[in-house]
């Protein structure tokens, strides 16, 4: 990691009252994201990821939901500003992708409008300039005769297609950072790649950092720098990509991995699974929050196991196992298969 | 666009055809219902209601009658009413459709600006005491009997207060034309306009706030506000642009009916001489040509109003356009 992070999330704690009780969304989340980084944030859903995401960019209007903590852009704390200075950073600074695009671009009107009405949000800019600059971003994105789509309106497009509008008009703006949330989940596995292949183009193009908020292992595998792991609003685990591919120290990662099909290792008879389900919000036990379905679990587990950096400098994890048992406990978990062909 | 426009025609043509034969029929098989009676005058003899009979054509066959009918009304417009001997009905409906206009106009300004207001306060001000209170109000104005308002105001603006500086300025009842005087066709109107538009007021105040709730959960308002759009343009141009649709596609239907001669009670209350006072009349006189007239007069409206807000339905919502 290089200067001064780009943003940094400080102890970020988001809660909605609801009839039931306080739900804990995100319980103390801290990240930072460096200049032209990629940072994957993987975990099922319900597991805050994207409340966090949507946090940063204050979009939550939920008058039930509480914040605390820091959200550090650029040095200021995005948590104070008001709501014109949040306008300001909102599709400059940060820009946000959404995970349904059918329903993410606003019916009524024209796309190119609708980029173009971002643009002119932000720049003092003459119509036909953005119409114009909504072409070209259009076409950058691969829309094919883009002067003559940039006229449609969003139910005339693909999802695919509309993912990529989607796109088009996150960048429009040149911000430093981009937020995909869940940016490929709502689209065939073909367009899946097709969108990723695109974002990491426009990355490398622009020097843009990405948040790519996924719960496929398989999508944080192509792209991001550095993953973290979410589970029940906390970060459980959080490296480089190499470091969490090849040396995961937290059980509920060897359950994500281990659900990836891999077609360089021995076929299993079938993929592993994680049992039970992810506990509810409301209620969390004191101690460690997957501990009801992890088959390693002890006695020490009743207490909550701090983020730590356990076996390297950037690689945290909360786990209490010592990194030694981890690694004999990991291969057992992930690839069940291997032991059993053994014997 | 033309295919679109002569499909409407034909339909429009279909709708009045039925609708005539319909009140044609119904009129003719109402229990002693005699319109030589009704022409004649008190205590006719048997003799000169054969003569009105043969004068009118009453003693021709149903259908020939019909045609008759049909052909005066459209062909010669010199269609005769039953009960104002000689009046002719065409020029009489059309003398009554400016006030019908002036009226239920100026009330769909005030209702469609007024419904808008309460709308967005009450959907901005969710969460505080004004949003229950102003939709318990809304209510209390869809409830109120339009009839009873228009009396109520009646008393208060021509009897009890008509003699203080707040309502000395009101006119007696009636309707003023425009060109005669357009002031005095204000301060006429203003009161049955407010009367009107209280229960639409309310009615689409209501419509207006549980779809902009709606909409504000929608996943291209978040998007807008993700774009960094100002709150006041992701509500006026995302949240309340799209909200409009269902209150565009009632509000033709309202005003249509309100055209068409829906406005009687307030006609009738306010004294103000036109299709729906007309309608009335005719009605109680069991005046066949008239109540023809004014269903005719009022089937045009509907049909012509549905074309229009199918078509600002399309300019509103794309998704419905044809391609």
């Amino acid at each position: 990691m290089t200067g001064e992070p780009l943003l940094e999330v400080r102890d970020l704690k988001v809660s909605f009252r609801t009839e039931d009780g306080l739900v804990q969304a995100v319980d103390g989340v801290s990240l930072s994201l460096s200049e032209g980084e990629t940072l994957g944030i993987v975990g099922e859903s319900g597991s805050g990821k994207s409340v966090t995401m949507m946090s940063v960019m204050r979009l939550i209007s939920d008058p039930n939901a509480r914040f605390e903590g820091q959200v550090l852009y650029k040095g200021r704390d995005l948590m104070t500003l008001n709501p014109e200075q949040m306008r300001e950073i909102r599709g400059t600074g940060i820009a946000m992708i959404f995970q349904d695009p059918m329903t993410s671009l606003n019916p009524v009107y024209r796309v190119g409008w609708q980029i173009a009405e971002q643009i002119r949000a932000h720049e003092n800019v003459s119509k036909q300039a953005a119409r114009a600059r909504a072409i070209e971003l259009l076409a950058a994105v691969g829309i094919p005769q883009a002067n003559h789509r940039v006229d449609n309106y969003p139910h005339e497009f693909s999802g695919g297609m509309r993912q990529r509008v989607m796109i088009a008009m996150a960048v429009s703006c040149h911000p430093d950072i981009l937020i995909a949330d869940e940016p490929t989940t709502a689209l065939d596995v073909t367009i899946q790649a097709q969108i990723l292949t695109l974002l990491r183009k426009l990355r490398d193009d622009f020097g843009t950092a990405v948040v790519l908020i996924t719960h496929d292992m398989g999508v944080v595998a192509d792209m991001a720098d550095r993953i973290a792991v979410m589970y029940a609003g906390r970060i459980v685990e959080q490296g480089s990509r190499r470091e969490v591919f090849y040396d995961a120290q937290h059980p509920y990662t060897w359950g994500l991995l281990g659900s990836i099909a891999r077609l360089d290792r021995p076929k299993p008879r079938r993929l592993a699974t994680i049992p039970g389900q992810p506990p509810s919000l409301l209620r969390l036990s004191p101690g460690c929050a997957f501990g009801d379905r992890c088959t390693h679990r002890f006695d020490l587990c009743d207490e909550r196991p701090p983020l730590l950096a356990r076996v390297d400098g950037d690689h945290l994890d909360a786990c209490h196992l010592e990194p030694k048992q981890k690694k004999e406990l990991r291969e057992t978990t992930i690839h069940p298969e291997l032991i059993g062909n053994a014997e | 666009m033309l295919t679109f426009i002569i499909r409407r025609l034909l339909w429009t043509v279909l709708v009045m055809f039925v609708i005539t034969v319909v009140v044609f029929v119904i009129f003719f098989k109402i229990p002693g219902v005699d319109p030589a009676r009704a022409i004649a005058g008190r205590n006719p003899t048997a003799q000169v209601l054969q003569e009105i009979r043969a004068q009118f054509g009453l003693n021709k066959p149903p259908p020939i009658q019909y045609a008759d009918m049909m052909k005066s009304l459209f062909v010669t417009r010199d269609l005769v009413s039953y009960s104002n001997q000689g009046v002719k009905v065409v020029p009489e409906i059309a003398a009554a459709t400016p006030a019908t206009l002036s009226l239920v106009f100026g009330a769909a300004v005030i209702w469609v600006v007024m419904a808008i207001a309460v709308g967005l306060a009450a959907a901005l001000l969710r969460g505080t005491v004004f949003d229950p209170l102003l939709m318990v109000v809304a209510l209390i104005g869809i409830s109120a009997p339009v009839f009873w308002l228009g009396e109520v105001a009646n008393l208060i603006t021509q009897g009890t207060l008509h003699d203080t500086f707040l309502f000395s300025w009101v006119p007696p009842l009636g309707y003023n034309p425009f060109f005669q005087d357009p002031w005095l066709w204000f301060k006429g109107l203003i009161i049955p306009w407010i009367t009107l538009s209280i229960l639409y007021i309310g009615f689409y105040g209501r419509v207006l706030r549980a779809n902009i709730l709606e909409t504000q959960n929608e996943d291209f308002i978040r998007t807008a506000r993700a774009k960094g759009l100002s709150e006041r343009r992701v509500l006026l141009r995302h949240t309340l642009r799209t909200s409009m649709i269902t209150f565009v596609s009632l509000f033709g239907l309202d005003f249509g009916a309100l055209v068409a001669g829906g406005a009687l009670l307030i006609e009738v209350v306010f004294g103000i001489h036109g299709v729906g006072y007309l309608t009335w009349q005719a009605l109680g006189n069991l005046d066949l040509p008239t109540i023809m007239a004014t269903v005719v007069y009022g089937a045009f409206f509907i049909v012509l109003v549905n074309a229009i807000v199918d078509v600002a339905y399309a300019w509103l919502d794309p998704r419905i356009r044809p391609t």
